[in-house]
């Protein structure tokens, strides 16, 4: 389970983070909704230890997430970024195998090959693709490559970050699929950032609301179309007026 | 009054500046350091460092050399000539090329090649959120991507800066026998008798410095980009503008330390 508990961050006069409070529980799909620049990437990030919260405590399964040994914390996470952040200078199986081929997850480099290539078959990927680099993949090939090296370790807790950001609609049901298939599948818990409302009919068991840095609404998937909150209705309708201001 | 405050107040934004970022360089400084000595350890990135920093500066490294030591060798007999001193080429050019020329030249090329391109790189993978995948690997990037480019300067720049010493004197060689009609044998011999141990070595640990320097930067700036094309591009060039100032003074103050005590 992981839980923020008044989270606050700011970039300068900028206050991102307001106080947010949250609970994913253990085994869920969260999928955190919002406009731009609500927090929702920071709030991500807060998670992981990418950026340093101001205020307030996160722990994931009752261990303070600013604490402690944070290699071993962090191999317990796998994450699957909004530009697929994949290594330039690697083919395609180092990408997927990255954590398996250093560290503490260290196998060796036939075994490390063998899962990437396992992982790359389970996300639609033909073995082939392996020794390619990145740059000669297409946008939907490469946050499929991303979703590989998320879960190549089999990690508890898989982040999502804009998965379907700069696809077609097709390939963005795909990698929908791909991630609630994956999810229900491995029991872990995941965290997904997005405005695609297909994305969260398609990947939510939970959803949260984030707006002028707190959350705004959190509930079931059921019961996000009935939500009696003005916020959530402009938003999922995609309205220009309303509680939100469209120029922010 | 005002005027002349807030013009006060612009220096001293621009000094403060100064040292907050020899402040944040001290401590980038300090931190790789800390890392070079603490597992884990990337020897196959390391390898691709050297083969980078190293291996593909030798052409830049040799061509700068050689016409380098050709010019030096017309300059100094053309500039002999008044005072007939001609011939003194052999040894000022050995003395010109090793004590200096070769060490600076080298690390200007390489802060001209392998800075812009580390920092570029680094900047690239920050903008593109590479450097933060690479934390949720659980891979430390000052381990992976500093610390073995600035192993790969530290080790491998003195040894261009030796072949470089070497070229340049070739090149010397060259122009001096076949332009100004110096005896091949004696024009070595010169150059051999002339040259002492001290001079050798100063050439070498200036390199050392200078590698550190280039790589150094090339990380610091990358590492610190902002967003963008734009920040990739201001990284770059501070990175070039940082290490080819740094190497100028640093080969000033071991110009100093090595033979001026």
């Amino acid at each position: 389970m992981i839980t923020l508990d008044n989270i606050h961050k700011a970039f300068g006069p900028n206050k991102v983070l307001q106080g947010v409070d949250l609970t994913i529980p253990k085994g869920e799909s969260m999928v955190i909704i919002g406009g731009s620049g609500t927090g929702k990437s920071v709030t991500l990030k807060c998670i992981l230890g990418l950026i340093q919260p101001d205020e307030g405590t996160i722990t994931v399964d009752g261990q303070n997430a600013a604490k402690g040994d944070r290699e071993a914390f962090l191999t317990r996470f796998g994450m699957l970024f909004q530009g697929g952040a994949l290594f330039d200078s690697l083919p395609v199986w180092q990408n997927v195998s990255f954590r398996l081929l250093r560290g503490a997850l260290k196998r060796p480099k036939s075994e490390a090959r063998e899962i990437a290539i396992e992982k790359l078959r389970r996300v639609g990927l033909k073995p082939e693709v392996a020794d390619l680099f990145p740059s000669e993949l297409s946008g939907g090939m490469q946050k499929r490559v991303g979703l590989a090296r998320a879960i190549a370790a089999d990690p508890e807790i898989i982040f999502f970050d804009e998965p379907t950001t700069g696809l077609d609609p097709i390939m963005a049901g795909v990698i929908n699929d791909l991630i609630r298939e994956i999810v229900t599948e491995m029991g872990a818990t995941a965290m997904t950032i997005t405005h695609d409302m297909s994305s969260v009919r398609a990947i939510a068991d939970h959803v949260a609301m984030l707006h002028d840095g707190r959350v705004q609404w959190t509930g079931p998937i059921a019961g996000l179309d009935t939500a009696d909150d003005a916020h959530v209705q402009q938003f999922i309708h995609g309205r220009a007026t309303g509680p939100i201001a469209a120029i922010r | 009054m005002s005027l002349l405050a807030g013009f006060l107040a612009a220096i001293g934004r621009v000094v403060l500046g100064w040292l907050a970022a020899t402040g944040r360089i001290a401590l980038f400084t300090g931190e790789t350091l800390l890392h070079m000595v603490r597992p884990p350890f990337y020897f196959r990135e390391f390898g691709a460092a050297v083969l980078n920093v190293g291996y593909f500066s030798l052409p830049v490294v040799g061509l700068t050399a050689v016409f380098t030591g050709g010019a030096l060798a017309l300059q100094i007999y053309s500039g002999g000539a008044r005072f007939n001193a001609e011939a003194v080429v052999p040894q000022i050019v050995a003395i010109g090329m090793v004590r200096e020329l070769g060490p600076v030249l080298v690390g200007l090329m390489i802060a001209a090649r392998v800075t812009s391109s580390i920092a570029a790189e680094i900047a690239t993978m920050k903008v593109t959120e590479q450097i933060d995948a690479l934390v949720t690997l659980s891979t430390h990037p000052m381990k992976y991507l500093t610390v073995p480019r600035v192993l790969a300067g530290l080790i491998t720049v003195p040894v261009l800066v030796g072949i470089g010493d070497i070229i340049g004197i070739m090149g010397g060689y060259l122009v001096g026998v076949n332009r100004l009609g110096f005896n091949p044998a004696s024009y070595l011999q010169n150059t051999v008798d002339f040259l002492e141990l001290r001079d050798i070595i100063s050439s070498l640990v200036k390199g050392a410095a200078f590698g550190v320097i280039a790589t150094l930067m090339g990380c610091y700036f990358g590492m610190r980009s902002g967003r963008g094309a734009q920040g990739v591009g201001a990284a770059t060039k501070s990175s070039v503008v940082a290490a080819a100032v740094l190497i100028l003074a640093a080969n000033f103050l071991l110009t100093q330390a090595f033979f001026f005590q």
